[in-house]
């Protein structure tokens, strides 16, 4: 593990001749020290977690991170299970003023408790690993798509699922697109575009392959109408809900495909352009704090979420000046992954421009469903009630439609709301290219 | 190409905030960039001007701008206790034109600090009380103390310690920042002209000894239903009937700042016309949901007017324009720099806390445009052994010209488009003065005003 290898204290000139960790020959393995001394116990990360919020028995962040590796300096000690209750929403690293680096303490956390102290027989284990693995299984439903579809959405492949496994019987499982996006770049032949100048990787993740492709359509011919040349690598999904459920050998084995394709397409002179804002977090932030893979540190410095790309790679106001697109009034609701990388409020900025679009912020409440979290029978109630304040504050806005970046924000303010839900690179393609 | 904007602030506390909606008053497209969430979610929620008169003029004057620094033969700096010198002042503005040179206040003049709070008010409104007077109200705190402040939050407003109404206190068991018996003895001891008792109960629907006052708030809000003891009630319900019995002729009731979030006010209401007696909340330690809500009123106030926010990513670095204008800043997303260009730019990153100052060892610093920071070269000189004596750590910070533009140890401008704000300034002890937020307030709102005026200008 190579979590020791980033500066806690980031971001200061010349401090990095001594680094507290270095001094405990058990640094090589997972430890939950780094930055746990920058905790001043100000509680300012308890107040932004919104499972603490609303659910009486978490604990919260400050001590899942810190107080947990101090109690753990005691040998005798284990990882409290309580931390399967953290949603990995990321609030608590935005909060903190100290700069704890606090997920991170909570997913090594997580992947200790899985790894030593949960039973790999025991229902939720396995509910979990079909969870976290998603990527995996969903070739099969969309292989047949409408089969799937039809049995997934069986009231009792619902109630079995709840029974047997645990998922949560309220939730419509995810729609499969009857193509998937990498079958539909096959068959038009790839990219379009040549342009060794302006060339990007594109990774799509497993929602936009699989359930939402005209996420990865509209990101094509935005980026295409630009002048791109655009990059399919194979890849494996990005291991946000690996870490989530603790499960970091199956998220690292995921990494050692995804790092080096990527390492070879920036080599070819590509970004990597994501259109997920936890598959752009995961590639920029946890991989390198987490894995230590040969181009790691590569793929994260030259990682983008499409539309910052944009924004600082083109002119993207005066690209947009004078177009338009007729689709009223839209909820916005910036995933708190985006937030965590400086994105919230970016739609909004940049919609702005189209004339016949309207993005209103529904300000930062969190959604709730965090990626597998809302799809636990265990967490469904506390998932709920987290959404509420967003769910009000959609209804408060003009018009039925919500925008979102982020594939399970989406379903969780559709199941929510009702609303149907838009990405904002479906907006962008509606004005710049048109839809067909 | 950068993401540009007229005027970039950058740290979202008071003082930021203050200066982008000021900058955004004069038609200029503002940004605000915030890393972490801002230290207002330490704060009281209490706009304090000046509650001390600052320590020895002469020692202060010295700390915020010598490098080198003698110390005494026993080894510390003047112990003066600022509260000795006098005070609580009665009136803030009266005691303005004796701060030494360098203080904040004296940089930007008490008429600004006047503007700044009239600006403070308007984007406040109701929220706020306390703009009738120049004169400080006294409010009780969590600790039995009693604090002078400008400004406060509607719903410290009926437990004023200049009103003569008796006050019950009530805490509850699984809040331990509040021990209301203790404050209530206190405030007594304090010589406050009422009589004051404090009870402690069990919060309805609380089992959790450590449950985070997000929690509460959130009970309260949402009216939740729990278990009152007999039966389900819903919370605010629950709560009024836990106190009720309690009550024994007192005119006001008051809880620790937990009354709610989205709802606040409405909580309040609905357990003054339960309990038919009016019901404040007293101001408590970090994590505080009156900074909480004061932030919520900025941040809604900056998207009315327009202000693009962007949170959770530092600016690390800058580019010079070739001469002494910053061209653009550069700010981390994730291991990646992004620039980020605009004409004036405002730094409002807070103090040491904050993080906007820094130190190791050898030096204090700032640290994204290394601005100079006066401070002794021995560390030794930069605090006194009295812990609550005049420390010059607390008075660390940027020095400014009248215009607030930051200066170097030549007295030289920095840059000709930055401007500094708030608790990255230094020659203040806002600690012993109290007068952190107006501090921020006046240099924030002069700060986003000037940089506004010459965008437009």
């Amino acid at each position: 593990m190579s979590d020791a290898q980033r500066p806690t204290d980031d971001h200061v000139p010349g401090d990095d001749e001594f680094e507290p960790v270095q001094v405990f020959p058990e640094a090589e393995e997972m430890d939950l020290r780094p930055g746990a001394d920058n905790c001043y116990k100000c509680s300012t990360c308890d107040t932004n977690c919104p499972v603490a919020e609303v659910d009486e028995e978490f604990p919260g962040p400050k001590f899942q991170g810190p107080e947990q590796w101090r109690l753990k300096r005691q040998e005798d000690h284990d990882i409290d299970d309580s931390v399967l209750k953290c949603s990995n929403c990321m609030r608590c690293d935005h909060a903190c003023p100290s700069e704890v680096p606090l997920s991170q303490m909570h997913n090594t956390a997580r992947g200790e408790y899985v790894e030593r102290q949960m039973n790999k027989f025991s229902r939720e284990y396995v509910r979990n690993r079909i969870l976290a693995n998603y990527g995996t299984f969903a070739p099969l439903g969309a292989m047949f798509p409408r089969l799937a579809n039809f049995v997934m959405g069986l009231s009792i492949t619902r109630w079995l699922g709840e029974k047997t496994l645990g998922f949560a019987g309220d939730r419509e499982f995810p729609e499969f697109a009857t193509q998937t996006f990498r079958s539909w770049w096959a068959e038009r032949g790839g990219a379009q575009v040549e342009n060794p100048d302006k060339r990007i990787a594109y990774f799509h993740g497993c929602y936009s392959n699989y359930n939402t492709p005209e996420v990865g359509k509209a990101l094509v011919r935005v980026f295409e109408h630009l002048g791109y040349e655009i990059m399919v690598p194979k890849q494996r999904c990005s291991g946000t809900p690996m870490y989530a459920n603790g499960m970091l050998q199956d998220a690292k084995r995921a990494a050692e495909v995804n790092v080096p394709e990527l390492a070879a397409a920036i080599d070819d002179g590509a970004d990597v352009i994501a259109s997920c804002t936890s598959c752009s977090m995961s590639l920029r932030q946890e991989y390198p704090e987490l894995f230590d893979i040969d181009g790691v540190e590569d793929v994260s410095e030259n990682t983008w979420e499409a539309l910052e790309y944009l924004r600082v790679h083109e002119d993207l106001e005066t690209e947009l000046e004078g177009t338009s697109a007729d689709l009223g009034e839209f909820a916005y609701h910036a995933p708190c992954h985006a937030r965590n990388q400086g994105l919230d409020g970016q739609a909004v900025e940049v919609l702005a421009t189209i004339d016949g679009v309207e993005a209103h912020d529904v300000g930062d409440s969190c959604s709730g469903i965090s990626g597998t979290y809302g799809w636990k029978e265990e967490h469904y109630e506390t998932s709920m009630k987290i959404g509420e304040e967003m769910f009000e504050h959609m209804e408060q806005v003009d018009g039925e439609a919500g925008l979102t970046e982020c594939p399970t924000c989406a379903m969780q303010m559709e199941h929510g709301t009702g609303y149907e839900i838009t990405h904002p690179l479906e907006v962008l393609e509606a004005a710049l290219v048109g839809t067909e | 190409m950068a993401i540009e904007d007229d005027v970039l602030v950058i740290g979202g506390g008071l003082a930021g905030a203050t200066a982008a909606l000021a900058a955004a008053e004069r038609d200029a497209q503002v940004r605000l960039i915030s890393y972490k969430q801002s230290t207002l979610r330490h704060a009281s929620g209490l706009i304090d001007v000046l509650g001390y008169p600052s320590a020895d003029l002469a020692a202060s004057g010295e700390a915020a701008r010598a490098d080198g620094g003698e110390r005494t033969d026993d080894g510390s700096r003047s112990t003066a206790d600022p509260r000795s010198a006098g005070g609580p002042l009665a009136d803030p503005f009266e005691a303005l034109s004796d701060l030494p040179e360098g203080h904040p206040y004296e940089r930007v003049g008490a008429d600004a600090v006047r503007e700044a709070l009239l600006f403070f008010d308007s984007v406040a409104g109701d929220a706020y009380r306390g703009g009738h007077t120049d004169a400080n109200a006294l409010v009780p705190t969590h600790g039995g103390t009693v604090k002078p402040t400008a400004r406060y939050p509607a719903a410290v407003a009926p437990g004023l310690a200049s009103d003569r109404r008796d006050a019950l206190l009530v805490g509850f068991e699984t809040l331990p920042d509040f021990d209301a018996p203790l404050s209530a003895g206190h405030l007594e001891a304090a010589g406050v002209p009422f009589r004051t008792r404090g009870v402690t109960l069990r919060f309805p629907g609380i089992e959790r000894d450590d449950a985070k006052v997000t929690r509460y708030a959130h009970l309260l809000d949402r009216n939740e239903a729990v278990d009152s003891g007999a039966g389900d009630a819903p919370a605010r319900t629950a709560l009024a009937e836990a106190v009720r019995p309690h009550l024994d002729g007192e005119g006001r009731v008051g809880f620790p700042p937990i009354l709610g979030d989205d709802n606040h006010d409405v909580v309040r209401r609905d357990l003054e016309e339960r309990l038919g007696v009016e019901v404040f909340e007293v101001p408590s330690g970090p994590p505080s949901l009156p900074g909480m809500r004061l932030e919520d009123l900025l941040y809604d106030a900056m998207a009315d007017a327009g202000v693009r926010v962007t949170t959770g990513v530092p600016v690390v670095d800058y580019e010079a324009d070739g001469g002494d204008r910053i061209d653009r800043v550069l700010v981390d997303r994730k291991g990646r720099d992004v620039p980020y260009r605009a004409d004036q730019y405002v730094l409002a990153t807070g103090g040491l806390v904050g993080k906007g100052v820094r130190s190791e060892r050898d030096r204090v610093f700032e640290p994204i445009f290394d601005c100079h920071v006066a401070h002794a070269a021995d560390r030794y000189d930069w605090f006194v052994d009295d812990a609550f004596g005049d420390h010059p750590f607390a008075r660390f910070g940027l020095a400014v010209d009248r215009d607030l533009r930051p200066l170097d140890a030549d007295d030289d401008r920095e840059f000709e488009n930055l401007r500094a704000a708030g608790a990255v300034l230094g020659g203040y002890d806002f600690a012993a003065e109290k007068s952190g937020s107006g501090v921020s307030l006046a240099t924030g709102y002069v700060a986003g005003r000037r940089a506004g005026e010459e965008v437009s200008g």
